[in-house]
């Protein structure tokens, strides 16, 4: 069954990423350089809308607390963010993207997927030196949300709040910073290349 | 073509089929998350060359054990992957490059011209196709280098650590996009 669902859920999300144009690097480069903000508003909204369901469908009950899945907060999250943040702005592509990329037929994604194995296996080989060095320990409550969510067992950096509406109320607030955001911003990359 | 067939979607429809997609996979088994199955792969390359890396462990929580500490940890929670490739993340990966496949021959695939090289980047860097490979190379070196030092990417840490309110998955979306935003303004100053 759950084999089934990996198959269902993975296929849907390799299609929709296919579909919002995050299979072209185009459109994650001109993200970053904000001269083309749509796939920007795009995942906005789809974090807002994951989040509005979630949190409301934890809130009526028909979601289960226990599939919510919180990563631990430490440095190296924070490390590994700049460097991820540089090889996407290189290549426009995510390790997500990267491979539905490969998938659609592009060649320079086969580069960018090795690349990606060659750099997990340096993880693999360095990770007990990183782990000496304390970039591995836990920052802001480690595995934490915002606000407490109830039936999960995570800490939480604010009180007196339930967690559920926090997580509606960021979601609508994401919904509402896509639908404000601009196709672009800026006029450092304004000037588009005269057509050849 | 009729409306959802336009690539890209507008924002608003891909939005919401995003968000789907992503609850969905909480509501129905747990976040969706990508580059831990880079180490999986890398795994199983590896246990194919040389047995030894990964093996069954009694003592282990998760019933396997590894040479190597990255696979070990966590009681061998990534060496059983290894171990057992037919499992949920696995297959998902798989699957959802299917899915990308398929909704590329749909569309009619991708220009050939494109195939080495976004337009952005060819306004920039010039036609050359090995510079762009040796690039993207070194590039997803440092991406998955970051998402396993992070312990998540894109999918795991922005969309679905941030849907969740978690606090690592905002940590992470301030680090990349400090970097890539600054990257990019700097290397694409012209459009493709």
């Amino acid at each position: 069954m759950e084999i089934l669902l990996a198959i269902l859920i993975g296929a849907a999300f390799g299609f929709v990423l296919d579909r919002v144009g995050a299979t072209n690097p185009n459109y994650i480069i001109r993200m970053l350089n904000l001269s083309n903000l749509h796939l920007m508003k795009t995942i906005l909204a789809g974090i807002g809308v994951a989040s509005i369901f979630l949190f409301g469908g934890l809130l009526l009950g028909l979601v289960d607390p226990g599939h919510l899945s919180v990563k631990t907060a430490y440095l190296g999250v924070f490390i590994g963010g700049l460097l991820l943040g540089l090889g996407f702005a290189v290549a426009g592509y995510c390790p997500g993207t990267g491979l539905t990329a490969l998938a659609t037929g592009r060649v320079d994604a086969l580069f960018f997927v090795i690349g990606g194995l060659v750099g997990a296996g340096a993880y693999m080989l360095t990770y007990a030196g990183i782990a000496e060095t304390g970039l591995l320990e836990s920052i802001a409550g480690g595995k934490a949300t915002l606000a407490p969510v109830s039936g999960a067992d995570y800490p939480s950096l604010l009180s007196g709040v339930a967690g559920e509406w926090l997580g509606i109320g960021i979601g609508v607030a994401f919904v509402l910073i896509a639908w404000v955001l601009p196709g672009r911003i800026g006029t450092a990359n304004k000037h588009a290349v005269p057509a050849e | 073509m009729t409306s959802w067939q336009h690539v890209p979607l507008p924002w608003k429809a891909g939005g919401l089929a995003l968000g789907l997609v992503f609850f969905l996979a909480v509501a129905l088994v747990k976040p969706i998350g990508v580059s831990t199955q880079f180490v999986i792969l890398d795994g199983i390359l590896w246990d194919a060359a040389v047995p030894t890396v990964v093996v069954p462990s009694e003592d282990a929580k998760s019933g396997y054990s590894s040479t190597n500490p990255y696979l070990d940890k966590s009681g061998g929670k990534y060496a059983k992957n290894v171990a057992n490739p037919l499992n949920y993340s696995f297959v998902f990966v798989i699957a959802m490059m299917v899915g990308a496949f398929v909704s590329a021959i749909l569309r009619g695939g991708v220009a050939r011209d494109e195939r080495a090289m976004p337009p952005v980047w060819r306004a920039n860097f010039g036609d050359s196709v090995g510079k762009r490979y040796v690039a993207t190379f070194f590039a997803g070196f440092l991406v998955l280098y970051g998402a396993r030092l992070a312990g998540g990417c894109t999918s795991g840490h922005m969309m679905s650590g941030m849907m969740q309110t978690a606090v690592s998955g905002y940590i992470f979306s301030a680090g990349a996009f400090l970097i890539g935003i600054p990257a990019a303004l700097y290397l694409f100053r012209k459009e493709g």
